[in-house]
């Protein structure tokens, strides 16, 4: 006689079960392979072309003259410096400011209303940052300073900082909310006033959090191109220091040897973009690993 | 005779609980002003476009966003095609990118083993932080012609009767579609980071219970998973849409600047952000500046609605979830 046999094989409706679930298990690896894929090509074909027009001329040059090879982009990256110099000097008080006034004294609902319009700033297109800052102070000087009237390093930094400013604060926001309110308690036990308290406690925890938040957000403007386009685009082939003249920039180079027909611009241009790509994945790398540290400092670690 | 004279001054200086009062103050109008700033920008960006765009506006007056000309010597402009240009390539882009940041989402949250998804996940986010300049070069020199090469001939010749699919002029690079394919890009590294986060944050017991029901966990996704975070989704969505409707350079690098549009998708055209980036050396006289800055203020307004929109929907599922 025969017993049947039992098997743990799904047979019908249990087995489709099981192969409809497998599907979408290899589709979402498969969408997360492809996104890990196109950055590995993009980024080595940045490299692989990059890599052969560096050389001591390109970082310490100017542009060749038209129809020449070499040259360098010296002046981009001292114009770069400067701009996002500006930026950081104009964006990280105002930024860090908001998020104390967020955090420490402004009621709940005022305070997401900032959340709100800030999300609505960092929403805004870049490209329609920079018009604003071009009727601001490029088409006509600002009025009652005076500043402004032409292109400058001023207004493209200014600009940038329009584009830090929400990624500033955000992230400061962040960082203070985990700063324990005993710190805080304890220091007004001491008899110490709210002021005090902030400059002394509770700014010094964060600090480190906010330094990354900043760097991350110094690192998306470094790279940011439509912002400069209408404020300061047209510059001298010269190294320029002086933030009141219009200097060249990293991304605006890359982007106007870009639409160029000299094959020895899109050479200069893919070597720019690997300068500028290992400078904001390195920055952005680091920083998002020393944030994580901060976090965990501040014994909330998800 | 002396008054017994208290001492005073021993213990505190006088002035101390002066400053900390004013410092108190001054404090908190220093830090108040600042946020007010921060929010007064967004209406100061928007009164000072509004505002230089008011000569155009003046002239052309509502019939600007129904024409389609775009003639600098003329001094003729209007915004139809480029508005077209605008919300075909930022839908296609969110066509293409909302599924698969969903999955990939689905794969950091749910599949991948736990060392996998630090790294994965960085590696992801990482694809935002590239500057849309590089994109738009390797758009350029190297997405462009592969999609040109391989990619177009292959979609158009299995759906090449629909109008939008059919074959353009032979091997053109710079298409609509080399410009949704930069997009799509772009936006699936802030659509799946904040899907991750929304998946991470499902209740694990909802998810247990189907598990524990004898789901299988497509079925644990599909029926638990996704609709407990939908309004989440949708909104992470049209956070990325907002994204590729502002992205101005990398698509001008690869869309080929030209209207009026064609009815393929595998010829060149060219969005609102797009055209005013092209035109940053171009622009002469006042009217064609105007014009430039009400396409601006088009742009704002409609990505103005995308993400306030996108906000409300958060704000509304979270506090469904958090009333759960």
């Amino acid at each position: 006689m025969t017993t049947p046999q039992l098997t743990l094989r799904a047979t019908g409706r249990a087995r489709r079960r099981l192969i409809v679930n497998r599907v979408a298990e290899v589709a979402a690896i498969a969408a997360a392979l492809s996104a890990i894929v196109v950055l590995g090509i993009m980024v080595w074909s940045v490299a692989s072309r990059g890599i052969s027009a560096l050389n001591l001329d390109f970082f310490t040059k100017g542009p060749a003259l038209f129809g020449q090879s070499g040259g360098g982009i010296a002046p981009a990256i001292v114009g770069s410096i400067v701009l996002v110099a500006i930026a950081t000097i104009v964006a990280l008080p105002f930024g860090v400011m908001t998020a104390i006034f967020v955090s420490e004294f402004a009621p709940k609902q005022w305070a997401d209303q900032v959340r709100l319009w800030l999300d609505t700033l960092n929403g805004f297109p870049s490209i329609v940052i920079g018009i604003f800052v071009y009727t601001l102070i490029v088409k006509e000087a600002l009025p009652v300073l005076g500043i402004g009237g032409h292109q400058s390093a001023i207004a493209g930094g200014v600009a940038l900082a329009i584009i830090m400013l929400p990624l500033v604060a955000r992230s400061a926001m962040e960082v203070l909310a985990l700063v324990p309110n005993g710190l805080r308690e304890g220091s007004y036990a001491l008899g110490v006033s709210k002021w005090q308290t902030v400059v002394r406690v509770v700014l010094p925890t964060s600090l480190g959090g906010i330094l990354t938040g900043t760097t991350l957000a110094i690192a998306r403007a470094a790279g940011e191109t439509a912002p400069l386009l209408f404020t300061c685009a047209i510059a001298s082939n010269a190294v320029d220091w002086n933030p009141s003249h219009s200097v060249q920039s990293i991304p605006l180079t890359i982007f106007t040897y870009s639409e160029s027909a000299d094959p020895n611009l899109h050479a200069q241009a893919w070597a720019a973009a690997f300068v500028l790509i290992v400078f904001v994945l390195v920055t952005s790398l680091t920083a998002r690993f020393l944030l994580d540290r901060s976090r965990r400092k501040l014994g909330l670690h998800r | 005779m002396e008054a017994a004279s208290v001492p005073q001054g021993e213990t505190l200086a006088p002035s101390r609980g002066l400053r900390d009062r004013l410092g108190d103050k001054l404090f908190y109008w220093l830090t108040g002003i600042a946020s007010l700033i921060s929010v007064l920008l967004v209406l100061g960006i928007i009164w000072r476009i509004l505002k230089g765009a008011w000569p155009a506006i003046q002239h052309f007056g509502l019939s600007f966003v129904s024409n389609n000309v775009w003639n600098a010597p003329l001094n003729e402009f209007g915004a139809r095609d480029l508005i077209i240009g605008t919300i075909v390539t930022s839908f296609g882009a969110i066509l293409l990118s909302g599924p698969i940041s969903v999955a990939i989402a689905l794969f950091l949250s749910e599949i991948a083993p736990p060392a996998i998804r630090g790294p994965a996940g960085t590696l992801i986010e990482m694809l935002a932080a590239v500057p849309s300049v590089v994109i738009g070069l390797w758009g350029i020199y190297v997405l462009a012609p592969f999609s040109a090469q391989y990619l177009q001939p292959a979609i158009s010749s299995v759906l090449g009767w629909i109008p939008i699919f059919s074959n353009g002029q032979d091997k053109v690079e710079s298409t609509v579609f080399a410009a949704i394919l930069v997009l799509t890009i772009m936006t699936i590294p802030i659509t799946s980071s904040i899907c991750r986060e929304l998946f991470l944050g499902v209740p694990e017991e909802l998810e247990e219970g189907a598990i524990g029901l004898g789901a299988t966990r497509w079925e644990m996704v599909k029926t638990v998973t996704v609709p407990s975070v939908r309004g989440g989704v949708i909104a992470a969505v049209i956070l990325g849409l907002g994204r590729a409707l502002g992205e101005a350079i990398a698509v001008t690098q690869v869309i080929g600047n030209f209207i009026p549009l064609h009815r393929s998708i595998f010829e060149p055209g060219d969005t609102l952000a797009s055209r005013v980036a092209n035109q940053y050396q171009g622009a002469i006289t006042n009217l064609q500046i105007s014009s430039l800055i009400y396409l601006a203020l088009i742009l704002l307004v409609i990505s103005f609605f995308a993400n306030f929109g996108a906000q409300l929907i958060v704000k509304r599922s979270d506090r469904k979830l958090a009333g759960s």
